[in-house]
């Protein structure tokens, strides 16, 4: 047995040694946004708003704007939602509403096991069958069977690395993500919603409708919104199928590039003062947008988690 | 609820929409099984006992391996688990021990939108703080890099099983005369430790797979080191400069370091939800 008596310095010592380890976890975010935001400001004070409004980026003049790469990023993310987002509500209905106990422990096992794939084996996926397949089936039938070609979604020869590559490999991505949160949202909705739509003569589907999804309507939201940062901040996937050209285009068949790829692509290469730090001039901004994401995101599902104890 | 009166109309919206959740289903699952069919099959193709004894050889040179990454990959895992298990254990006893204090909201708070940062800023701030003062890449680096991404998920992880704790048992202990650390230490955390091992194996896989935050810090490298101060290669890293090289041999280990990377993440996950279920029944995740 240890001595058991009462040591006020090892109680001193615990509670210095916790504090100390909490303490670094806000520390840490603290001195990451300022030590991006100290070396992105010479890009800053030299090209202002510029930087984020204009296209320009050539190194070898010392020249930065990153305003494709921001398009790029806002639109793969949000194809990958409008993509995701349905189909991972669909998912999480089932696993958590209407699927037989089996069934559920299989789809959250698969579900949990494809959350747990590491980014760059997607992009080795999409690399090598995902952007052949699309290059070969999905763009021709896109463009000329449809006769969507003429259309400036749809237009430009299909090179295969592309937006829609993109946006298609963060949906597959982002949805186990996105499905694993709603599942959760919906198990935290309490039994007496279904039983009192129950009693009232619904059918199973308007318990879901009318009792199930506006109970937990934040947390959805949220849900959709973390999916959303974590397609923002994507790299390694997206920096293999989307082109890597930073230029403007409507079209989905376009090569793309994304703040986080530009980063990826550059900055080991980076020399000039001025380049690298117009290289964490574009991580402050994608630090910043996904940082406000998050921040809505945790609170809105927080909310229904919240509801759901009370 | 609902003006419709008419059952038969409502029961058939009904099945519609449930054949609708049904089918998107099955459309998100069919793309996930299809990666896990190619990267299986490929793999296979592609792996070769050499894999695992044989360093990368130049392009035109047959056979080469992994084996550096392999051991590069176990390092940096093994350098980011020293760092971030007990400083995010400390953190996460702290939140739970103090809920309510604006500190412990804090380090919940910020785990959880750390969680979401987009892992090459992480990449960006370890080279700004550690690469450019030492003025080269190294193995080090690398590590401390996985180190933040895995510090919030543990952090998270203890306070949420720690929580889970009867406060009596603490009390316990402490009427038995321990002292409030050792009542902390052996007991609770000792009690709430088969769900935070659970959480650490997670966040294990999770880092073992991350690339982006390695890009400028461990940087890669096709000799062999295992030196804390050198570049090291790592599996995510040889898998992604052979993936985006053009040469068909390159290509083809890509498969083969994929297959063995996805080995190592899904017996790192099925290990940690073998652990949870026998622990807490059917409690899952």
């Amino acid at each position: 047995m240890p001595t058991l008596h009462h040591s006020p310095i090892g109680d001193r010592v615990y509670r210095i040694l916790t504090t100390a380890c909490a303490a670094s976890i806000p520390t840490l975010l603290l001195v990451l946004s300022v030590a991006i935001g100290i070396a992105a400001w010479p890009a800053v004070r030299t090209f202002g708003w510029e930087f984020v409004t204009t296209s320009e980026w050539d190194a070898v003049r010392g020249v930065f704007g990153v305003a494709p790469a921001i398009f790029g990023t806002l639109l793969s993310s949000a194809l990958a939602l409008v993509i995701a987002a349905p189909l991972a509500m669909a998912a999480a209905i089932v696993t958590a509403e209407l699927a037989p106990i089996w069934l559920r422990h299989v789809l959250d096992l698969l579900l949990d096991l494809l959350a747990a794939i590491p980014s760059v084996l997607y992009g080795l996926w999409g690399l090598f069958v995902m952007v052949p397949w699309l290059r070969e089936s999905v763009m021709p039938f896109l463009a000329e069977d449809l006769r969507l070609g003429d259309t400036p979604l749809f237009s430009g020869p299909a090179y295969g690395p592309s937006m829609l590559a993109a946006g298609l490999l963060l949906a597959i991505m982002v949805l186990p993500y996105i499905a694993a949160v709603m599942r959760e949202v919906l198990a935290a909705v309490p039994d007496a919603q279904r039983e009192a739509a129950l009693a009232l003569g619904a059918t199973r589907w308007e318990v879901i409708r009318y009792a199930v999804l506006p109970y937990a309507r934040s947390g959805i939201i949220g849900g959709v919104i973390l999916g959303l940062g974590r397609a923002l901040g994507e790299t390694m996937a997206v920096t293999m199928v989307i082109g890597n050209r930073h230029e403007f285009s409507t079209s989905l068949f376009a090569h793309g590039y994304t703040l986080a790829s530009l980063i990826a692509n550059e900055f080991a290469e980076a020399t000039a003062d001025l380049h690298l730090s117009a290289l964490m001039a574009a991580g402050a901004a994608l630090l910043a947008v996904t940082l406000v994401v998050n921040a809505i995101a945790r609170w809105l599902v927080w909310r229904v988690r919240h509801q759901g104890a009370s | 609820m609902t003006k419709e009166r008419n059952i038969g109309r409502r029961r058939a919206t009904g099945g519609v929409m449930i054949a609708l959740a049904v089918a998107g289903t099955a459309a998100a699952v069919v793309p996930l099984v299809a990666i896990g069919w190619h990267l299986v099959r490929k793999g296979l193709d592609a792996l070769s006992p050499s894999f695992f004894t044989a360093l990368p050889v130049p392009v035109g040179e047959a056979g080469g391996g992994m084996a550096n990454a392999v051991v590069g990959t176990l390092l940096l895992v093994g350098i980011a688990a020293a760092i971030g298990i007990p400083i995010g254990i400390g953190a996460g006893l702290y939140a739970a021990e103090h809920r309510g204090h604006p500190l412990a909201v804090a380090v919940r708070f910020v785990s959880e939108v750390l969680s979401g940062l987009p892992s090459i800023l992480v990449g960006v701030f370890v080279w700004d703080f550690v690469v450019r003062p030492s003025q080269h890449f190294s193995a080090l680096a690398g590590g401390i890099a996985l180190a933040v991404i895995m510090l919030p998920l543990v952090a998270r992880a203890t306070e949420e099983f720690v929580l889970l704790v009867p406060v009596q048992l603490f009390e316990t202990a402490l009427a038995l005369g321990y002292s409030r650390w050792r009542a902390a230490v052996s007991v609770v955390l000792r009690t709430a430790m088969p769900g935070i091992v659970t959480a650490v194996l997670v966040a294990l896989a999770r880092v073992a797979g991350e690339t982006a935050p390695l890009l400028f810090t461990a940087f890669g490298n096709q000799y062999w080191s295992v030196s804390l101060g050198e570049p090291i290669s790592a599996l995510p890293l040889q898998i992604y400069t052979y993936a985006i090289s053009p040469y068909d041999e390159w290509q083809s280990l890509a498969w083969a370091g994929a297959l063995v990377l996805l080995g190592l993440a899904l017996v790192f996950s099925i290990a940690a939800r073998l652990a949870t279920r026998n622990r807490y029944g059917r409690r899952g995740r």
